[in-house]
């Protein structure tokens, strides 16, 4: 009976230290310290919201912009899904194929030569969360091509953009070279407005 | 694998050693009531428990202590869970899991488990996650640490059969250790763009003048004590593969050490505790051994393309369901990390990888989760293994076996042999019976081997308190309920064991050593102890690794 009571005490104690006063603590400290990105980094244009630095959005009817990496649950951050499927799955190897088609149709025009065994593994592999805001420096080159005909810009000024835009890592260490999407096409707006 | 990959690594381990004598020194001083800058809080919360710290436990005691607070823990829990609907603190406007997904849940967050059978953004309201399951990342971290304390002051314990005071272990474990570093973390973590905020969810106007609904919530502060207490459970679906909870390469990095800092410090505090450093570090030096093989392994790996990338043309490393921010050696190291440590978090789609980069993490769990481990409970399985190892050695030299000086009889090995064999039958059970039933196959989601991997990683995920997954693998109520008692009875078996061992060691009479004592802190007896666990734990489950994932690892075929 006596250990009853002590658990229950603790538990309401806890409770109340662990669950409510913790997390308002933070919440309160997180956004004094850092406002923006506590809250989500969302990234404003013309006075409006346009997403979040974080996270991906679609691109793909727009061919002057860049192309976030394939999404299983159409870039929706509010319900993330990983594509669950197993290295030897049939229906993953469809969804390959039909996502190496589908960027060899888009590139291939301006990227003369591509082939399926030249693109990037990461620009037709479905990231992890659905909402990876960032496609590789190879990637971003490759359709660099594209975007640079779609926009009548001269490439070397779009490829400058990438270059840019993408992550340096400190001693190479820090992760692959990366291109967030978001902030490039938003810099590309800037360059030559759509 | 790139050069820079490999440094990475190397960088990680090392920073982990660094780390390691560091906290080891500060948790024996927690431990040994050395730490006593909020010594006043310490009092008024015992004074409200009721509880007299200067009074120990014996094992029975103590055992009691941990199973009446986790039943209270996990009835609270239950209850927030199915009243989140009418409860504040519900922007999102969710109703009730069902009591099936609620069970599951509520023993997977007791048990340090953190399996998810939901996706937390669509399902768990802003007060379930923030005082429902959070608090238990910290309780069930606490039980652990708290239960290893104890089970080492019972080999050190020269007299009497007292292990100590389970409430102010535990309220010293949380109050010292884990919400401190939490705080550091979590504030790291919201500097990288870690999410923390109170505000409902909310939509934008994309670039191309689509919709884009968001969710948002208290992420960064769950995210520290999930990483800290090896717990794992993730407030988005995706886990630590979200950019709202992990979003750069150095929150990444700070996310793995802050998952292995406490378990990998517990072996220089054991050292400490039993007044001999070297014991300390030849855990630690078997425990990295065998991480260091399956980091490797995984890296390789995940470096080259799987079957199905192959069959559409593609020669690049696997980055199906991997984040481009990671890449393929950040990703491979939080794979090692999470199923090495019972901590399950994880920033990359399991199932996707290929089957070889599949089986390591895999094995990495069988072994009973004491490569690291979960805080606590990951050196404590560790130490039984020792005791094991102990027992073997000292029969191939036809002694008595000693372990630190004192006898290892009848009743220990006993003991120890339950609290090491229990899990993997366990185990073997589950994924036996969800397998031969029509009842585990709704659950399936691949097909081929593929679909047999899903379950054993399930069962084993569950069994071993890690809460990876293989996530094609879905929740209906013959696996949430399986699950849920795999996850309790392999809480809850060894926790017993353990302290049953050290009940029956404490003040056991201490032989000095001699000449013929068998040493248990010289790299020998870490060899023997790799092999122990090698042989005991990962041979029970090569056959169904065998099925499963090195099958497909070894051909090309498409299912």
């Amino acid at each position: 009976m006596r250990d009853l009571r002590t658990a229950l005490v603790a538990v309401l104690v806890l409770t109340v230290t662990l669950g409510l006063a913790y997390p308002l603590a933070m919440t309160g400290a997180a956004q004094v310290a850092f406002p923006g990105r506590a809250g989500g980094s969302m990234v404003e244009s013309g006075g409006k919201v346009v997403g979040s630095r974080l996270i991906g959005q679609d691109f793909a009817k727009h061919p002057g912009y860049f192309q976030s990496r394939p999404s299983v649950t159409g870039y929706a951050p509010a319900a993330t899904a990983f594509n669950n499927q197993g290295p030897n799955q049939q229906e993953l190897a469809r969804r390959l194929r039909e996502s190496v088609r589908r960027y060899l149709r888009r590139e291939r025009p301006f990227t003369p030569g591509l082939t399926a065994a030249r693109i990037p593994s990461d620009a037709v592999t479905t990231s992890a969360s659905g909402v990876d805001p960032d496609i590789s420096e190879a990637d971003a080159r490759i359709q660099a091509d594209r975007v640079a005909a779609e926009r009548d810009l001269p490439l070397p000024r779009v490829l400058a953009l990438v270059d840019d835009h993408a992550s340096r890592p400190f001693l190479g260490l820090a992760g692959p070279r990366s291109v967030n999407v978001l902030e490039l096409n938003l810099a590309l707006d800037r360059e030559v407005p759509r | 694998m790139t050069f820079a990959g490999w440094l990475e690594i190397l960088l990680f381990l090392g920073a982990i050693t660094a780390l390691t004598p560091l906290a080891g020194a500060y948790l024996t001083r927690v431990f040994r009531g050395e730490v006593t800058l909020l010594g006043r809080v310490e009092r008024g919360f015992y004074a409200l428990l009721g509880t007299d710290p200067a009074r120990g436990q014996d094992w029975k005691g103590y055992a009691r202590s941990v199973l009446i607070s986790s039943a209270v823990f996990g009835v609270v829990l239950y209850a927030l869970i199915r009243l989140q609907g009418v409860l504040p603190g519900n922007p999102q406007d969710l109703g009730a899991p069902g009591w099936d997904l609620s069970f599951n849940t509520t023993a997977s967050f007791i048990t340090n488990t953190n399996w998810q059978y939901y996706a937390g953004e669509t399902t768990m309201s802003y007060l379930t996650q923030m005082a429902g399951l959070a608090v238990q990342n910290f309780v069930s971290a606490g039980v652990g640490l708290a239960v290893l304390v104890a089970f080492v002051r019972g080999l050190a314990s020269r007299s009497g059969k007292e292990l100590g005071n389970f409430y102010v272990d535990l309220t010293r474990a949380i109050l010292y250790v884990l919400l401190p570093l939490s705080v550091v973390v979590g504030l790291v973590l919201v500097s990288q763009g870690v999410i923390q905020t109170l505000q409902g969810p909310g939509t934008a106007t994309t670039l191309t003048g689509a919709k884009q609904a968001f969710a948002y919530g208290p992420v960064a502060g769950q995210e520290a004590i999930k990483m800290l207490g090896t717990n794992g459970g993730g407030f988005f679906n995706v886990n630590s593969a979200m950019p709202y909870e992990n979003p750069t390469w150095l929150s990444n990095f700070v996310e793995m050490l802050a998952i292995l800092v406490i378990p990998a410090g517990l072996t220089s505090m054991y050292g400490r505790m039993v007044g001999n450093k070297r014991q300390g570090w030849m855990v630690f030096g078997a425990m990295m051994t065998l991480f260091v093989v399956a980091v490797a392994g995984i890296y390789v790996a995940e470096s080259h393309p799987t079957p199905a990338m192959q069959a559409a043309g593609l020669t690049g490393p696997n980055m199906e369901g991997k984040e481009q921010r990671f890449g393929i050696a950040s990703t491979s190291l939080f794979a090692a990390v999470t199923t090495a440590a019972s901590c399950g978090a994880v920033n990359a789609a399991m199932e996707s990888f290929t089957g070889l980069g599949g089986a390591i993490p895999m094995a990495q769990m069988m072994t009973g989760e004491v490569i690291w481990g979960g805080v606590g409970s990951g050196l404590y399985s560790m130490l039984l293994f020792v005791i094991l190892a102990v027992f073997i050695s000292g029969l191939m030299v036809g002694r008595t076996p000693e372990f630190l000086g004192k006898k290892i009889e009848a009743r220990e090995v006993k003991l120890t042999i339950l609290g090491t064999i229990a899990v993997p039958m366990l185990v073997l059970f589950a994924t036996a019976l969800a397998i031969a039933t029509r009842y585990g196959d709704a659950s399936i989601y691949n097909h081929g081997p593929q679909g047999f991997s899903e379950t054993v990683y399930a069962y084993t995920s569950q069994g071993n308190n890690n809460g990876s997954a293989f996530a094609g693998y879905t929740g209906v109520t013959f696996a949430d309920v399986l699950g849920g008692l795999a996850m309790l009875a392999g809480r809850f078996l060894p926790l017993l064991a353990v302290l049953a061992v050290a009940g029956s060691l404490a003040g056991k009479r201490v032989s000095p050593a001699g000449l013929g004592t068998l040493r248990t802190d010289t790299p020998t007896f870490g060899f023997v102890l790799v092999a122990v666990v090698l042989i005991v734990a990962l041979l029970t489950f090569v056959p169904a690794l065998l099925l499963g994932p090195v099958v497909q690892g070894l051909s090309d075929q498409l299912y």
